[in-house]
């Protein structure tokens, strides 16, 4: 559309050179965009004596600060906690929010359309709004420094359920038609056909929802005191207070934090860019 | 004819059960629901009745909670750090949501056409919103320390003078700004391409048989045509930005408020009320004022735009 455009106006060589100038100045952005976690990365790999030499490329590269803040602190641990806990929130999230997705698109019963707007209506509700009473009730619930605490209240979200909901709505009926003639039960009709068919949106959810858990911050931070339960985004929080001057050790740890989303960003950034360009849709 | 008999018999099958199917629906209904809107109910509608509650309540020394009527309300009123809290949220928000409508729009524009060059671009500038806010926050304060930190060091050799960022009460507000707009501006470069993307050739193609120029499409063509978009945009940033979505980690991590207080949006003072001082209480009560600022923003857009809903063929 760009190029249609500048036909108009501008010979063939013009064009081209428009054409290289929004590639270099859209290069260039990019570059100074990604500029922070190049240099994240690069101190990682600079003894101490290099931080603040203000080359990209270190020196003299070590992994001591890596070794360092696996060893040092129970790094391993806090990503082991963070693992779990967020594998366990995307599966049963992914669970629930496809079967009230399903309902909400497909089934009709009295209210439904009531409860949708409730639940829609919690979509601009965010965690530090409430973290005050979140915080006594899950403590009156017996959930503090637990597990069940640091999971059960990062399930619900209205964010995944619009989404499936929307996904649903766009399915043809005739698919379940032919199961709903065949006399199968809603369960089995959710079970063995809405849900193959929601793989799509369910790898795109279930990236999305992973990463989230994996870098929330506030709740962890909130909920445990105990370090054997701290989950990374804590844990190095944490490891700022104990180690503030020592910064090699910070950007080598945070840089151990940052690969595993970047890694998973690289191998799926279509699926989630895309599924995030729809969510701004509606 | 096979459609007949399958159909009675399914019919058949839920007169054994007692049910009819009308009902079997509902039930169904009703139960695949349930552990969505329960836990919502649970974890989201409670805590925000209970702020209210809680906020005439206060903690005492041994843990239980005292009726307090409207005391928490006119503590906050004579709280000159609660308005401190409200202005810096306020500045907060006034500096973050054109920036990332700007910044949003703009990227999006500058890698709106598909190919294989773009798409990289676009992966680099959407990169940082897949650190954790925690990590931004360190590498930030990291490249910004006084003199010696990268940032300090371009400027000096820039021949520009030396700012303080994180310690100057007149920057750090600035700098947490700015960081937020990195770290945000490729997801709303994502949502502005998505809606750049629904809008129809035809009218570009219409608006160029016209003689329209770049700048006038933009103007006359793209802009109105993104108004849902700029719309879910603006309020989204909006309201993230005044209930402190970003803004908690990232001054968590890098000010704690300070220096002076010139960070503490409110969610971090009603955080280090609750959680640093045990006054519940008093947390709750500042909460449900920061619940009914963001109601009125939200019914604000939704007045302002008549329930969000745009005409296209404006």
């Amino acid at each position: 559309m760009r190029n249609n455009a500048s036909n108009a106006y501008f010979s063939r060589s013009q064009v081209t050179m428009v054409r290289c100038l929004w590639m270099l100045i859209a290069g260039m952005l990019a570059l100074m965009t990604l500029f922070p976690l190049l240099w994240m990365v690069s101190i990682a790999f600079k003894p101490a004596a290099e931080s603040f030499s203000s080359s990209l490329i270190p020196e003299s590269p070590t992994f001591d600060n890596f070794i360092y803040a696996l060893t040092g602190v129970p790094f391993i641990r806090y990503m082991l906690n963070s693992f779990f806990v967020s594998a366990t929130v995307t599966i049963v999230a992914l669970f629930f929010h496809t079967m009230a997705g399903y309902a909400l698109a497909r089934l009709r019963f009295p209210g439904r359309e009531i409860i949708f707007l409730a639940i829609f209506s919690t979509f601009l509700v965010s965690l530090p709004v409430v973290i005050v009473p979140l915080f006594i009730i899950v403590k009156a619930m017996g959930m503090i420094n637990s597990y069940t605490g640091l999971i059960v209240p990062a399930i619900f979200n209205a964010f995944g359920i619009f989404l499936l909901r929307q996904y649903y709505l766009s399915l043809p009926r005739e698919i379940e038609e032919a199961a709903v003639i065949d006399g199968a039960g809603y369960w089995r009709i959710y079970w063995s056909i809405i849900l193959p068919l929601s793989r799509p949106m369910m790898s795109a959810l279930a990236i999305l929802f992973f990463l989230a858990n994996w870098n929330s911050f506030l709740w962890p931070l909130t909920i445990t005191s105990n370090p054997n339960l701290w989950m990374v985004q804590v844990g190095i929080a944490n490891f700022k207070s104990q180690y503030s001057a020592s910064w090699n050790y910070m950007m080598a740890a945070s840089t151990i934090v940052a690969i595993p989303t970047l890694v998973l960003f690289v191998i799926f950034q279509r699926q989630i860019m895309d599924s995030l360009k729809i969510s701004g849709l509606k | 004819m096979t459609t007949i008999a399958d159909v009675t018999t399914s019919g058949a099958n839920s007169t054994r059960k007692g049910l009819s199917a009308r009902h079997r629906e509902w039930i169904a209904g009703y139960l695949f629901v349930l552990p969505d809107v329960l836990g919502l109910f649970v974890f989201l509608g409670v805590p925000m009745l209970l702020s209210l509650v809680l906020s005439v309540y206060e903690v005492n020394g041994f843990g239980g909670y005292n009726f307090v009527g409207a005391k928490n309300y006119i503590r906050i009123w004579h709280d000159p750090l609660f308005w401190k809290g409200a202005r810096v949220t306020a500045l907060y928000a006034v500096m973050l949501v054109p920036s990332l409508y700007v910044t949003g729009l703009g990227l999006a524009l500058l890698v709106q056409q598909t190919n294989r060059f773009n798409a990289i671009m676009r992966s680099m500038f959407f990169a940082p919103n897949m650190v954790s806010l925690v990590v931004v926050a360190l590498v930030w304060q990291f490249m910004v320390i006084d003199k010696i930190g990268v940032v300090s060091q371009a400027m000096a050799g820039l021949g520009l003078p030396s700012i303080s960022f994180l310690g100057d009460p007149n920057f750090a507000l600035i700098t947490v700004v700015l960081v937020s707009v990195w770290f945000l501006m490729g997801f709303y470069m994502l949502i502005f391409l998505g809606g750049l993307q629904d809008i129809p050739k035809e009218y570009y193609e219409a608006a160029m048989i016209d003689g329209a120029g770049p700048i006038k499409r933009f103007r006359y063509v793209t802009l109105p045509l993104l108004k849902p978009t700029s719309f879910f945009v603006l309020m989204v940033s909006m309201v993230a930005a005044v209930a402190g979505a970003q803004a908690f980690d990232i001054i968590y991590v890098m000010t704690k408020g300070g220096p002076a207080n010139s960070t503490s949006v409110l969610i971090v003072y009603i955080y280090q009320q609750a959680f640093s001082f045990g006054a519940f209480g008093y947390a709750a009560a500042m909460s449900s004022i920061l619940v009914v600022a963001l109601m009125i923003v939200t019914a604000i857009f939704f007045a302002v735009t008549r329930g969000g809903r745009f005409d296209h063929a404006e």
